[in-house]
Protein backbone atom coordinates (compact mmCIF):
# COMPACT_ATOMS: atom_id res chain seq x y z
CA UNK A 1 0.00 0.00 0.00
CA UNK A 2 1.01 3.53 -0.78
CA UNK A 3 1.25 6.06 1.82
CA UNK A 4 -1.18 8.22 -0.54
CA UNK A 5 -4.07 5.69 -0.19
CA UNK A 6 -3.36 6.27 3.68
CA UNK A 7 -3.92 10.00 3.20
CA UNK A 8 -7.02 9.45 0.93
CA UNK A 9 -9.06 7.27 3.27
CA UNK A 10 -10.22 8.78 6.92
CA UNK A 11 -10.35 4.83 7.67
CA UNK A 12 -8.29 3.46 10.42
CA UNK A 13 -7.57 0.97 12.81
CA UNK A 14 -9.00 3.18 15.36
CA UNK A 15 -12.16 4.11 13.43
CA UNK A 16 -14.19 1.04 13.08
CA UNK A 17 -16.61 1.43 15.71
CA UNK A 18 -16.16 -2.45 16.34
CA UNK A 19 -14.03 -3.93 19.91
CA UNK A 20 -14.86 -4.54 23.48
CA UNK A 21 -16.77 -1.73 25.18
CA UNK A 22 -17.49 -0.10 21.87
CA UNK A 23 -20.83 1.93 22.97
CA UNK A 24 -17.90 3.66 25.44
CA UNK A 25 -14.43 3.28 24.11
CA UNK A 26 -13.26 4.35 20.61
CA UNK A 27 -9.91 2.73 20.74
CA UNK A 28 -6.92 1.82 22.79
CA UNK A 29 -3.59 2.63 22.06
CA UNK A 30 0.21 1.25 23.36
CA UNK A 31 3.56 3.39 22.78
CA UNK A 32 7.24 2.50 23.19
CA UNK A 33 9.61 5.34 23.05
CA UNK A 34 13.33 3.60 22.27
CA UNK A 35 16.32 4.78 21.07
CA UNK A 36 19.62 3.45 19.42
CA UNK A 37 22.47 3.10 21.59
CA UNK A 38 25.79 4.88 20.17
CA UNK A 39 23.78 8.08 19.14
CA UNK A 40 22.76 11.78 20.59
CA UNK A 41 18.92 11.64 20.94
CA UNK A 42 17.11 13.57 17.90
CA UNK A 43 17.04 16.72 19.50
CA UNK A 44 20.82 16.78 19.01
CA UNK A 45 21.49 14.89 15.85
CA UNK A 46 22.94 16.89 12.56
CA UNK A 47 21.13 16.14 9.85
CA UNK A 48 24.10 13.35 8.37
CA UNK A 49 23.60 11.67 11.46
CA UNK A 50 19.91 11.61 11.94
CA UNK A 51 19.51 10.17 8.47
CA UNK A 52 22.33 7.51 9.62
CA UNK A 53 19.45 6.53 12.05
CA UNK A 54 16.68 6.64 10.00
CA UNK A 55 18.76 4.24 7.29
CA UNK A 56 19.12 2.00 10.64
CA UNK A 57 15.34 2.24 11.98
CA UNK A 58 14.58 1.61 7.93
CA UNK A 59 15.94 -1.53 7.49
CA UNK A 60 14.91 -3.06 10.84
CA UNK A 61 11.68 -2.21 9.31
CA UNK A 62 12.09 -4.25 6.14
CA UNK A 63 12.17 -7.43 8.33
CA UNK A 64 8.67 -7.20 9.30
CA UNK A 65 8.62 -8.01 5.36
CA UNK A 66 5.52 -6.54 3.10
CA UNK A 67 2.01 -4.67 3.67
CA UNK A 68 4.11 -1.92 5.30
CA UNK A 69 4.90 1.62 3.89
CA UNK A 70 7.82 3.82 4.18
CA UNK A 71 7.66 7.57 4.07
CA UNK A 72 9.79 10.72 4.38
CA UNK A 73 7.93 13.21 6.39
CA UNK A 74 10.08 15.91 4.65
CA UNK A 75 8.47 14.27 1.29
CA UNK A 76 5.30 15.12 2.05
CA UNK A 77 3.41 18.36 1.93
CA UNK A 78 2.18 20.08 5.46
CA UNK A 79 -1.52 19.00 4.57
CA UNK A 80 -0.19 15.39 4.09
CA UNK A 81 1.20 15.79 7.44
CA UNK A 82 -1.67 17.48 8.96
CA UNK A 83 -3.34 14.56 7.73
CA UNK A 84 -1.24 11.75 9.30
CA UNK A 85 -1.53 13.76 12.66
CA UNK A 86 -5.80 13.76 12.38
CA UNK A 87 -5.13 10.09 11.72
CA UNK A 88 -2.81 9.60 15.08
CA UNK A 89 0.02 8.59 12.88
CA UNK A 90 2.52 11.08 13.35
CA UNK A 91 2.32 13.67 16.40
CA UNK A 92 1.78 17.55 16.41
CA UNK A 93 5.56 17.84 17.50
CA UNK A 94 7.16 15.75 14.63
CA UNK A 95 5.06 17.35 12.33
CA UNK A 96 6.29 20.61 12.87
CA UNK A 97 10.01 19.31 12.86
CA UNK A 98 10.12 17.31 9.67
CA UNK A 99 13.92 16.90 8.95
CA UNK A 100 15.03 13.46 8.63
CA UNK A 101 11.66 12.27 10.39
CA UNK A 102 10.09 9.68 9.08
CA UNK A 103 6.90 7.51 9.44
CA UNK A 104 6.70 3.43 8.99
CA UNK A 105 2.79 1.97 9.06
CA UNK A 106 0.73 -1.27 8.31
CA UNK A 107 -1.27 -1.52 5.79
CA UNK A 108 -4.12 -1.39 8.51
CA UNK A 109 -2.73 1.44 10.31
CA UNK A 110 -2.88 -1.04 13.74
CA UNK A 111 0.56 -0.88 14.02
CA UNK A 112 2.91 2.29 12.95
CA UNK A 113 6.40 3.84 13.62
CA UNK A 114 7.36 7.35 14.27
CA UNK A 115 11.19 7.99 13.52
CA UNK A 116 12.95 10.96 14.39
CA UNK A 117 10.44 12.51 16.91
CA UNK A 118 11.24 13.33 20.55
CA UNK A 119 12.62 10.13 20.55
CA UNK A 120 14.56 7.50 17.54
CA UNK A 121 11.66 5.46 17.79
CA UNK A 122 8.26 5.92 18.47
CA UNK A 123 6.24 2.66 18.09
CA UNK A 124 2.66 2.52 18.25
CA UNK A 125 -0.26 -0.05 18.16
CA UNK A 126 -4.29 0.92 17.90
CA UNK A 127 -6.91 -0.91 18.04
CA UNK A 128 -10.63 -0.15 18.40
CA UNK A 129 -12.71 -0.52 21.33
CA UNK A 130 -11.10 -1.25 24.95
CA UNK A 131 -8.25 -3.94 24.30
CA UNK A 132 -5.33 -3.04 26.09
CA UNK A 133 -3.66 -6.40 26.41
CA UNK A 134 -4.04 -7.05 23.12
CA UNK A 135 -2.66 -3.26 21.51
CA UNK A 136 0.67 -3.72 24.37
CA UNK A 137 1.01 -7.62 23.29
CA UNK A 138 1.00 -6.17 19.46
CA UNK A 139 3.67 -3.17 20.26
CA UNK A 140 5.54 -6.02 22.56
CA UNK A 141 6.47 -8.49 19.82
CA UNK A 142 7.01 -5.55 17.25
CA UNK A 143 9.75 -4.16 19.33
CA UNK A 144 10.87 -7.46 20.12
CA UNK A 145 11.39 -7.62 15.84
CA UNK A 146 13.23 -4.44 15.66
CA UNK A 147 15.30 -5.48 18.69
CA UNK A 148 16.60 -8.41 16.49
CA UNK A 149 18.29 -5.71 14.02
CA UNK A 150 18.93 -2.89 16.20
CA UNK A 151 20.72 -2.25 20.14
CA UNK A 152 18.22 -0.19 21.93
CA UNK A 153 19.64 2.54 24.36
CA UNK A 154 19.12 0.45 28.05
CA UNK A 155 20.33 0.26 31.18
CA UNK A 156 19.27 -2.57 33.95
CA UNK A 157 18.48 0.18 36.82
CA UNK A 158 16.44 3.01 34.73
CA UNK A 159 15.61 0.41 31.41
CA UNK A 160 14.91 2.34 28.29
CA UNK A 161 16.33 5.67 28.04
CA UNK A 162 14.43 8.11 26.39
CA UNK A 163 15.00 12.10 25.66
CA UNK A 164 12.43 12.95 28.73
CA UNK A 165 12.84 11.45 31.52
CA UNK A 166 8.87 11.46 31.56
CA UNK A 167 9.32 8.38 29.69
CA UNK A 168 12.37 6.73 30.59
CA UNK A 169 11.73 2.55 32.06
CA UNK A 170 9.54 1.25 29.80
CA UNK A 171 8.87 3.35 27.32
CA UNK A 172 5.59 2.67 27.42
CA UNK A 173 2.07 5.13 27.08
CA UNK A 174 -1.26 3.18 27.23
CA UNK A 175 -4.26 5.00 26.19
CA UNK A 176 -7.98 4.46 26.45
CA UNK A 177 -9.83 7.06 24.27
CA UNK A 178 -13.48 7.13 25.64
CA UNK A 179 -16.36 9.08 24.51
CA UNK A 180 -18.08 10.34 27.81
CA UNK A 181 -20.91 12.36 26.49
CA UNK A 182 -22.90 10.92 29.32
CA UNK A 183 -21.00 12.43 31.97
CA UNK A 184 -20.81 15.40 30.33
CA UNK A 185 -23.92 15.86 30.18
CA UNK A 186 -25.16 14.79 33.88
CA UNK A 187 -22.25 16.52 35.19
CA UNK A 188 -19.99 13.42 36.46
CA UNK A 189 -17.14 14.24 34.18
CA UNK A 190 -15.57 17.48 36.75
CA UNK A 191 -15.49 14.89 39.80
CA UNK A 192 -13.83 12.12 37.48
CA UNK A 193 -11.35 14.62 35.94
CA UNK A 194 -10.20 15.29 39.86
CA UNK A 195 -9.87 11.27 40.64
CA UNK A 196 -7.88 10.25 37.50
CA UNK A 197 -4.74 11.99 38.22
CA UNK A 198 -5.04 10.61 42.06
CA UNK A 199 -4.69 7.40 40.25
CA UNK A 200 -1.59 8.13 38.21
CA UNK A 201 -3.53 8.73 35.37
CA UNK A 202 -3.35 11.39 33.14
CA UNK A 203 -6.35 12.74 31.05
CA UNK A 204 -5.83 14.34 27.56
CA UNK A 205 -8.16 15.73 25.04
CA UNK A 206 -8.64 13.85 21.60
CA UNK A 207 -4.96 14.33 19.61
CA UNK A 208 -2.83 14.18 22.75
CA UNK A 209 -0.82 16.33 24.96
CA UNK A 210 -2.02 20.04 24.30
CA UNK A 211 -5.30 19.69 22.82
CA UNK A 212 -8.65 19.91 23.40
CA UNK A 213 -11.11 17.52 24.92
CA UNK A 214 -13.21 18.44 21.86
CA UNK A 215 -16.80 16.49 21.08
CA UNK A 216 -17.17 14.99 24.58
CA UNK A 217 -13.41 12.28 23.79
CA UNK A 218 -11.12 11.67 26.58
CA UNK A 219 -8.13 10.08 26.29
CA UNK A 220 -6.83 8.67 29.57
CA UNK A 221 -3.27 6.87 29.87
CA UNK A 222 -0.30 6.20 32.50
CA UNK A 223 1.84 8.75 33.92
CA UNK A 224 4.97 6.66 35.57
CA UNK A 225 6.27 4.60 32.98
CA UNK A 226 9.51 3.79 35.40
CA UNK A 227 9.49 1.03 38.08
CA UNK A 228 6.24 -0.33 37.14
CA UNK A 229 6.02 -3.69 34.69
CA UNK A 230 3.82 -3.56 31.21
CA UNK A 231 1.90 -5.49 32.10
CA UNK A 232 1.06 -3.66 35.84
CA UNK A 233 0.14 -0.68 34.08
CA UNK A 234 -1.87 -2.19 31.46
CA UNK A 235 -3.96 -4.04 34.22
CA UNK A 236 -4.06 -0.67 36.06
CA UNK A 237 -5.38 1.31 32.37
CA UNK A 238 -7.96 -1.41 31.74
CA UNK A 239 -9.38 -1.24 35.58
CA UNK A 240 -9.63 2.31 35.29
CA UNK A 241 -11.06 2.25 31.74
CA UNK A 242 -13.74 -0.32 33.21
CA UNK A 243 -14.62 2.04 36.15
CA UNK A 244 -14.72 4.94 33.69
CA UNK A 245 -17.14 2.54 31.69
CA UNK A 246 -19.53 1.92 34.40
CA UNK A 247 -20.16 5.59 35.32
CA UNK A 248 -20.63 6.77 31.67
CA UNK A 249 -23.13 3.81 31.67
CA UNK A 250 -24.79 5.06 34.57
CA UNK A 251 -25.04 8.05 33.75
CA UNK A 252 -26.50 7.34 30.37
CA UNK A 253 -29.55 5.13 32.21
CA UNK A 254 -29.88 8.40 34.24
CA UNK A 255 -30.44 10.45 31.08
CA UNK A 256 -33.01 7.50 29.86
CA UNK A 257 -34.66 7.68 33.24
CA UNK A 258 -35.13 11.28 33.92
CA UNK A 259 -34.49 13.39 30.88
CA UNK A 260 -35.24 11.07 27.74
CA UNK A 261 -37.02 13.48 25.41
CA UNK A 262 -34.57 16.22 26.40
CA UNK A 263 -31.40 13.86 25.39
CA UNK A 264 -33.57 12.39 22.32
CA UNK A 265 -34.18 16.20 20.94
CA UNK A 266 -30.79 17.12 21.36
CA UNK A 267 -30.01 14.02 19.20
CA UNK A 268 -32.28 14.57 16.73
CA UNK A 269 -31.53 18.35 16.21
CA UNK A 270 -28.14 17.55 16.36
CA UNK A 271 -28.59 14.82 13.34
CA UNK A 272 -31.04 17.66 11.42
CA UNK A 273 -28.08 19.97 11.65
CA UNK A 274 -25.58 17.71 10.17
CA UNK A 275 -28.07 16.05 7.90
CA UNK A 276 -29.23 19.58 6.47
CA UNK A 277 -26.64 22.49 7.56
CA UNK A 278 -24.88 24.08 4.18
CA UNK A 279 -21.70 25.63 6.13
CA UNK A 280 -20.46 23.83 9.30
CA UNK A 281 -17.41 25.50 11.95
CA UNK A 282 -14.79 22.76 12.98
CA UNK A 283 -16.03 23.11 16.42
CA UNK A 284 -19.86 22.76 15.68
CA UNK A 285 -19.52 19.70 13.75
CA UNK A 286 -17.71 18.03 17.07
CA UNK A 287 -19.94 19.32 19.23
CA UNK A 288 -22.96 17.73 16.51
CA UNK A 289 -21.10 14.21 15.89
CA UNK A 290 -20.40 14.15 19.93
CA UNK A 291 -24.28 14.18 20.07
CA UNK A 292 -24.75 11.80 17.20
CA UNK A 293 -22.52 10.09 18.78
CA UNK A 294 -24.64 9.46 22.23
CA UNK A 295 -27.53 8.59 19.67
CA UNK A 296 -25.85 5.68 18.16
CA UNK A 297 -24.53 4.89 21.53
CA UNK A 298 -27.61 4.94 23.27
CA UNK A 299 -29.45 2.65 20.92
CA UNK A 300 -31.50 5.87 19.04
CA UNK A 301 -30.26 6.09 15.63
CA UNK A 302 -29.25 3.36 13.11
CA UNK A 303 -26.07 5.49 12.10
CA UNK A 304 -22.52 3.33 12.57
CA UNK A 305 -19.91 3.96 15.11
CA UNK A 306 -17.90 3.98 11.96
CA UNK A 307 -19.55 6.62 10.17
CA UNK A 308 -19.18 8.78 13.31
CA UNK A 309 -15.54 8.27 13.19
CA UNK A 310 -14.84 8.88 9.91
CA UNK A 311 -17.36 12.02 9.66
CA UNK A 312 -14.83 13.04 12.74
CA UNK A 313 -11.79 12.75 10.82
CA UNK A 314 -13.22 14.04 7.59
CA UNK A 315 -14.48 17.13 9.47
CA UNK A 316 -11.00 18.06 10.24
CA UNK A 317 -8.92 20.63 8.28
CA UNK A 318 -5.96 18.59 7.28
CA UNK A 319 -8.42 16.12 5.63
CA UNK A 320 -10.70 18.97 4.30
CA UNK A 321 -7.54 20.76 2.20
CA UNK A 322 -6.41 17.33 0.72
CA UNK A 323 -9.77 15.91 -0.36
CA UNK A 324 -10.97 19.27 -2.31
CA UNK A 325 -7.20 19.59 -3.51
CA UNK A 326 -6.04 23.27 -2.67
CA UNK A 327 -6.06 25.62 0.63
CA UNK A 328 -9.67 26.58 1.57
CA UNK A 329 -11.00 29.95 2.97
CA UNK A 330 -13.12 29.90 6.16
CA UNK A 331 -16.51 29.56 3.59
CA UNK A 332 -15.13 26.79 1.34
CA UNK A 333 -13.80 24.83 4.49
CA UNK A 334 -17.30 25.63 5.98
CA UNK A 335 -19.01 24.54 2.99
CA UNK A 336 -16.46 21.31 2.11
CA UNK A 337 -17.53 20.26 5.71
CA UNK A 338 -21.32 20.15 5.71
CA UNK A 339 -21.37 18.57 2.48
CA UNK A 340 -19.16 15.72 3.43
CA UNK A 341 -20.99 15.00 6.55
CA UNK A 342 -24.05 15.19 4.47
CA UNK A 343 -23.20 12.74 2.07
CA UNK A 344 -21.76 10.28 4.61
CA UNK A 345 -25.10 10.70 6.39
CA UNK A 346 -26.79 10.08 2.98
CA UNK A 347 -24.56 6.85 2.32
CA UNK A 348 -25.78 5.33 5.89
CA UNK A 349 -28.67 5.72 4.34
CA UNK A 350 -30.26 8.77 6.63
CA UNK B 1 0.19 29.39 21.34
CA UNK B 2 0.56 32.22 24.04
CA UNK B 3 -0.72 31.38 27.87
CA UNK B 4 -4.30 33.53 27.88
CA UNK B 5 -2.94 34.52 31.90
CA UNK B 6 -0.01 36.09 31.46
CA UNK B 7 0.46 36.71 27.83
CA UNK B 8 4.08 36.00 28.04
CA UNK B 9 5.07 32.91 27.82
CA UNK B 10 4.57 30.08 25.50
CA UNK B 11 1.10 27.74 26.80
CA UNK B 12 2.30 24.77 27.95
CA UNK B 13 -0.80 23.09 30.24
CA UNK B 14 -4.10 22.63 28.77
CA UNK B 15 -6.50 22.68 31.52
CA UNK B 16 -10.38 20.86 30.47
CA UNK B 17 -12.30 22.30 33.02
CA UNK B 18 -15.72 21.74 33.14
CA UNK B 19 -18.22 24.44 33.88
CA UNK B 20 -22.06 23.57 34.52
CA UNK B 21 -21.93 20.76 31.99
CA UNK B 22 -20.23 22.24 29.04
CA UNK B 23 -16.24 21.78 28.37
CA UNK B 24 -14.08 25.04 28.42
CA UNK B 25 -10.58 24.98 27.74
CA UNK B 26 -7.76 26.80 29.55
CA UNK B 27 -4.50 27.42 27.84
CA UNK B 28 -1.66 28.82 30.32
CA UNK B 29 1.97 28.38 30.91
CA UNK B 30 3.06 26.04 33.63
CA UNK B 31 4.13 29.05 36.10
CA UNK B 32 0.64 30.51 35.81
CA UNK B 33 -1.15 27.31 35.84
CA UNK B 34 0.88 26.42 39.09
CA UNK B 35 0.30 30.03 41.21
CA UNK B 36 -3.84 29.40 40.02
CA UNK B 37 -3.72 25.96 41.48
CA UNK B 38 -5.98 25.39 38.71
CA UNK B 39 -4.84 22.17 37.60
CA UNK B 40 -3.10 19.59 39.54
CA UNK B 41 0.43 19.07 37.90
CA UNK B 42 0.27 15.15 38.29
CA UNK B 43 -2.36 15.61 35.28
CA UNK B 44 0.24 15.78 33.05
CA UNK B 45 3.56 14.00 33.17
CA UNK B 46 5.06 17.40 30.98
CA UNK B 47 3.27 19.51 33.03
CA UNK B 48 5.03 18.01 36.17
CA UNK B 49 8.33 17.96 34.54
CA UNK B 50 7.37 21.75 33.91
CA UNK B 51 7.35 22.73 36.96
CA UNK B 52 10.03 20.58 38.77
CA UNK B 53 11.90 22.27 36.08
CA UNK B 54 10.77 25.59 37.11
CA UNK B 55 11.80 24.89 40.72
CA UNK B 56 15.05 23.60 39.83
CA UNK B 57 15.75 26.65 37.70
CA UNK B 58 15.99 28.84 40.96
CA UNK B 59 18.87 26.51 42.24
CA UNK B 60 20.47 27.11 39.13
CA UNK B 61 21.25 30.38 39.01
CA UNK B 62 23.67 30.05 42.21
CA UNK B 63 25.22 27.18 40.31
CA UNK B 64 26.09 29.25 37.03
CA UNK B 65 28.61 30.81 38.65
CA UNK B 66 30.47 27.32 39.15
CA UNK B 67 32.22 25.48 36.35
CA UNK B 68 29.67 23.67 34.48
CA UNK B 69 30.17 20.12 32.94
CA UNK B 70 29.18 18.45 30.19
CA UNK B 71 28.31 15.30 29.41
CA UNK B 72 31.34 13.13 27.68
CA UNK B 73 29.54 11.95 24.93
CA UNK B 74 27.43 14.74 23.35
CA UNK B 75 28.87 17.73 25.20
CA UNK B 76 25.21 18.56 26.99
CA UNK B 77 25.18 20.84 29.64
CA UNK B 78 22.86 20.17 32.17
CA UNK B 79 21.44 24.19 32.13
CA UNK B 80 20.26 22.78 28.81
CA UNK B 81 17.64 20.48 30.09
CA UNK B 82 16.59 23.18 32.78
CA UNK B 83 15.42 24.90 29.21
CA UNK B 84 14.03 22.03 27.45
CA UNK B 85 12.90 19.46 29.73
CA UNK B 86 14.98 16.83 27.14
CA UNK B 87 18.24 15.26 27.35
CA UNK B 88 21.00 15.12 24.95
CA UNK B 89 22.00 11.68 24.69
CA UNK B 90 21.77 8.36 26.45
CA UNK B 91 25.16 8.58 28.26
CA UNK B 92 23.69 11.87 29.80
CA UNK B 93 21.75 9.66 32.45
CA UNK B 94 24.81 8.07 33.79
CA UNK B 95 26.75 11.28 33.93
CA UNK B 96 24.08 13.68 35.02
CA UNK B 97 23.04 10.67 37.61
CA UNK B 98 23.14 13.12 40.51
CA UNK B 99 20.88 15.68 39.37
CA UNK B 100 18.32 13.76 37.63
CA UNK B 101 17.62 11.43 40.77
CA UNK B 102 15.49 13.36 42.76
CA UNK B 103 13.74 14.67 39.33
CA UNK B 104 12.86 10.73 38.40
CA UNK B 105 11.52 9.74 42.13
CA UNK B 106 9.36 12.94 42.23
CA UNK B 107 8.17 11.83 38.60
CA UNK B 108 7.70 8.80 39.09
CA UNK B 109 8.18 7.60 42.92
CA UNK B 110 11.48 5.15 42.23
CA UNK B 111 14.46 5.10 40.03
CA UNK B 112 14.36 1.56 39.55
CA UNK B 113 13.46 -0.37 36.37
CA UNK B 114 11.21 -3.28 36.47
CA UNK B 115 9.50 -3.75 33.08
CA UNK B 116 10.78 -5.57 30.06
CA UNK B 117 14.53 -6.38 29.58
CA UNK B 118 15.90 -6.17 25.60
CA UNK B 119 15.74 -9.93 24.34
CA UNK B 120 18.75 -10.17 22.42
CA UNK B 121 20.90 -9.28 25.63
CA UNK B 122 18.54 -9.07 28.00
CA UNK B 123 20.20 -12.45 29.21
CA UNK B 124 22.68 -10.68 31.80
CA UNK B 125 20.39 -7.83 32.86
CA UNK B 126 17.96 -10.79 34.13
CA UNK B 127 20.75 -12.65 36.07
CA UNK B 128 21.62 -8.99 37.69
CA UNK B 129 18.65 -8.40 38.40
CA UNK B 130 17.84 -11.64 40.27
CA UNK B 131 20.95 -11.88 41.86
CA UNK B 132 20.20 -7.71 43.54
CA UNK B 133 17.30 -9.17 44.33
CA UNK B 134 18.76 -12.06 46.42
CA UNK B 135 21.18 -10.18 48.11
CA UNK B 136 18.88 -7.56 49.46
CA UNK B 137 16.56 -10.39 50.56
CA UNK B 138 19.93 -11.69 52.47
CA UNK B 139 20.63 -7.95 53.94
CA UNK B 140 16.86 -7.53 55.40
CA UNK B 141 16.95 -11.19 56.43
CA UNK B 142 20.50 -10.50 58.47
CA UNK B 143 18.85 -7.67 59.72
CA UNK B 144 15.85 -9.71 61.18
CA UNK B 145 18.22 -12.04 62.73
CA UNK B 146 16.38 -14.97 60.80
CA UNK B 147 19.98 -16.74 60.37
CA UNK B 148 18.26 -19.94 58.78
CA UNK B 149 16.46 -17.92 56.32
CA UNK B 150 20.05 -16.15 55.73
CA UNK B 151 22.00 -19.22 55.41
CA UNK B 152 19.24 -20.43 52.39
CA UNK B 153 19.73 -17.22 50.59
CA UNK B 154 23.58 -17.09 50.99
CA UNK B 155 23.77 -20.98 49.89
CA UNK B 156 21.47 -19.71 47.03
CA UNK B 157 23.28 -16.81 45.53
CA UNK B 158 26.55 -18.74 45.75
CA UNK B 159 25.02 -21.35 43.85
CA UNK B 160 23.62 -18.58 41.13
CA UNK B 161 26.80 -17.09 40.95
CA UNK B 162 28.98 -20.42 40.45
CA UNK B 163 26.16 -21.13 37.83
CA UNK B 164 27.12 -18.20 35.81
CA UNK B 165 30.56 -19.02 35.75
Amino acid sequence: MQIGEHLATPRSAWTSGRGEMADVVVSSRARLARNLEGFAFPGRLTPEVAAQVLGRVQAAVQGFGTGWSFVKLADLSAVDRQVLVEKHLISPQQMQEPEQAALAVRDDEGLSLMVNEEDHLRLQAFRPGLAVRATLDGALQADDRLEEALDYAFTPELGYLTACPTNVGTGLRISVMLHLGGLVRTRGIAQLLQVLPKLGLAVRGLYGEGTEAAGDLFQISNQITLGQAEEEVAAAIERAAQQIIEQERAARRMLKEQALQQTQDRVYRALGVLRYAQLLGGEEAMQLLSELRLGVEMGMLQVSAEAVNEMLVTALPGFLTRTMGHDLQTMEERAARARLIRERLQKEGI
Amino acid sequence: MQCQSCGLRPATVHVTRIVQGQVEQAHLCAQCAQESGEIDMLANPAALLQSLLANFAGQGQTLQTEKETRCPSCGFRFSEFRETGRLGCPSCYTHFRAELEPLLRRLHGTTEHRGKLPLRRGGAFERDRKLQTLRRDLQQAVAREEYEQAARLRDEIKQFESEGG
